[in-house]
């Protein structure tokens, strides 16, 4: 039996809980003598779009990476799909086939065409066929209006299209679960709109999602859960609606007032 | 006022030019030994008969010889493209498997960096026929010459790479390898593409300097340009073939250089194309 026969096969291997999509429990990560993630806890059920908001700093980036494996955790669990893929021996590059992750700065290959962005991982890593990838990543790049530009570099790209390709690029490996780590952040005010209704759509159609962001009135809007992180964990986590009106913790309530007081809520 | 002040510039680097010129050329012709130097050096008679060569009275044709040049540097530079790679990848590995390897990269790179490229010509060229071993014994002059060309270039090079990796910004490593990548296609397909673009002008730096150093080969006894003038001179007597061979690799190399400048300002323009988006 391999060790991550439970990541290859059909068959759910056992874990807490087979219904949730996600659980973290007890999960540390410190970058030298600075400790980012002091014992997190989170469960995320299926289709539910988790929004974490929290200063920058707290911590909000760092989980997303952890959560992909691109950070090397000190100590606890993530499970996926009841599935422990902290495990030593657990082959990373599969666990990461299901798991898309978005980052600020778009990350996109500069060198590659945009098809060729989102073919690259399906060819390569889900060995699909030429002609299966770029029908995959035709129809998903028609379907967020990018279907004009296929043949072009990335830097002929406006930065709310770039963003929308990384996206499209995650997308199309079809991962279980998508990480978005403050994907408007890095542009311009008028550009944000569109990478917003993207995920917008994502959410309308079931996507499990772990939003990290600093659109408050958009997490109002999307999230099923808004958690607030401070301190290296999940202080306070509820509907929008509650989070937003009735914080019960002080240190929610004093970042939500300082979030008022910039404007941005 | 611009118009004006710039053909005021042109007038004058055009006259300073001209006055440098004239002032080496006067150095040059008034020397005392200059009749003498003229005849040993830059006698037209002598240079075309060493270009053209002379079997008979027992001189090669410079200008055939240099084809050994071109064909060593050919395949010295696939050798050493290949090679050098294979050092950098290892060098720039992290698996604690691969320590072994990557101990034996690293003392290789200092060694062959750190040797003079002649005494690594002679190492290969009198070292490995003295083993007498089959095949490896047995080659020509030009074999081990080209030998010990991807010996020492493949350090410089390997290094030229490592800079070129290490130039790709970590975050694409990152968006490549959680696409589920794996390490090694993160590089085939993102990071080296990215590298060698940006290396290109340092590696035809070093390939210019290559096209040259093939004339050290000519100290097995090879037949290269700059053994055939030797050879010319002690014949007859006249240097006059020595420039017959700088010429050739100066109108080698001059193309190479030529060029790399080329590459290098449309990478600036591209740049900057990019930095004002």
């Amino acid at each position: 039996m391999g060790r991550d026969m439970g990541l290859t096969s059909e068959v759910p291997a056992p874990g807490p809980d087979g219904s949730e999509a996600l659980r973290i429990e007890g999960l540390r990560k410190s970058f030298g003598p600075h400790e980012v993630l002091r014992g997190l806890d989170l469960a995320v059920a299926p289709h539910e779009v988790i929004c974490l908001i929290g200063a920058s700093g707290s911590g909000k980036s760092t989980l997303l990476r952890c959560v992909n494996l691109l950070e090397r955790i000190d100590a606890g669990t993530i499970w996926l799909d009841g599935q422990a893929i902290t495990r030593p021996g657990v082959n990373e590059n599969l666990v990461r086939r299901h798991i898309g992750i978005v980052f600020q700065s778009f990350n996109l290959f500069p060198h590659m065409t945009v098809e060729r962005n989102v073919t690259l991982a399906p060819m390569k890593v889900l060995g699909l066929s030429r002609t299966e990838a770029v029908a995959r990543a035709a129809e998903l790049l028609d379907r967020f209006g990018l279907g004009e530009k296929r043949a072009d570099y990335p830097d002929r790209l406006s930065g709310g299209q770039q963003q929308r390709v990384a996206i499209v690029r995650a997308l199309a490996l079809r991962p279980r679960l998508m990480l978005l780590d403050e994907v408007t952040s890095a542009l311009d005010p008028e550009l944000v709109a569109d990478v917003l209704d993207v995920i917008r759509e994502l959410a309308e159609g079931g996507m499990t999602m772990l939003i990290a962001t600093h659109e408050m009135g958009f997490a109002r809007d999307i999230a099923s859960r808004v958690c607030f992180l401070a301190d290296g964990q999940i202080v306070e986590q509820a509907p929008p609606g509650r989070l937003f009106s009735e914080p019960s913790d002080e240190r929610t309530r004093r970042f939500l007032r300082r979030i008022v007081d910039a404007g941005r809520l | 006022m611009l118009g004006d002040s710039s053909r005021r510039g042109v007038a004058l680097s055009t006259t300073s030019t001209v006055v440098v010129i004239a002032a080496v050329l006067a150095i040059f012709l008034l020397a005392p030994g200059s009749a003498q130097v003229r005849h040993t050096f830059f006698n037209p008679t002598d240079m075309w008969r060493s270009f053209v060569g002379d079997p008979k009275a027992g001189y090669y044709s410079v200008g055939a010889a240099l084809w050994l040049n071109i064909r060593m540097f050919i395949a010295a530079e696939i050798l050493i493209l290949i090679l050098a790679l294979a050092v950098a990848v290892v060098r720039q590995s992290t698996g604690p498997v691969l320590l072994p390897l990557r101990v034996a990269a690293t003392v290789y790179v200092d060694v062959a960096r750190g040797v003079p490229l002649i005494l690594i010509i002679f190492a290969i060229g009198y070292g490995l026929p003295a083993l007498q071993l089959t095949v490896i014994s047995d080659q020509s002059a030009a074999v081990y010459g080209v030998a010990a060309l991807v010996i020492s270039y493949s350090a410089y090079v390997a290094e030229v790479y490592r800079a070129g990796i290490n130039s790709v910004h970590r975050s694409q490593v990152a968006a490549a390898r959680s696409l589920g990548l794996t390490q090694w296609s993160s590089m085939r397909y993102v990071i080296l593409p990215q590298a060698v673009r940006n290396i290109i002008p340092p590696l035809l730096n070093d390939f210019i300097s290559l096209q040259k150093d093939t004339a050290q080969v000519g100290l097995l006894g090879a037949i290269e340009a700059n053994k055939a003038a030797e050879i010319y001179s002690s014949t007859v007597f006249n240097y006059s073939s020595y420039v017959v061979a700088a010429i050739l690799f100066l109108l080698l190399t001059i193309p190479l250089a030529r060029f790399t400048d080329h590459l290098i300002r449309r990478d600036q323009a591209r740049r900057l194309a990019g930095a004002a988006q």
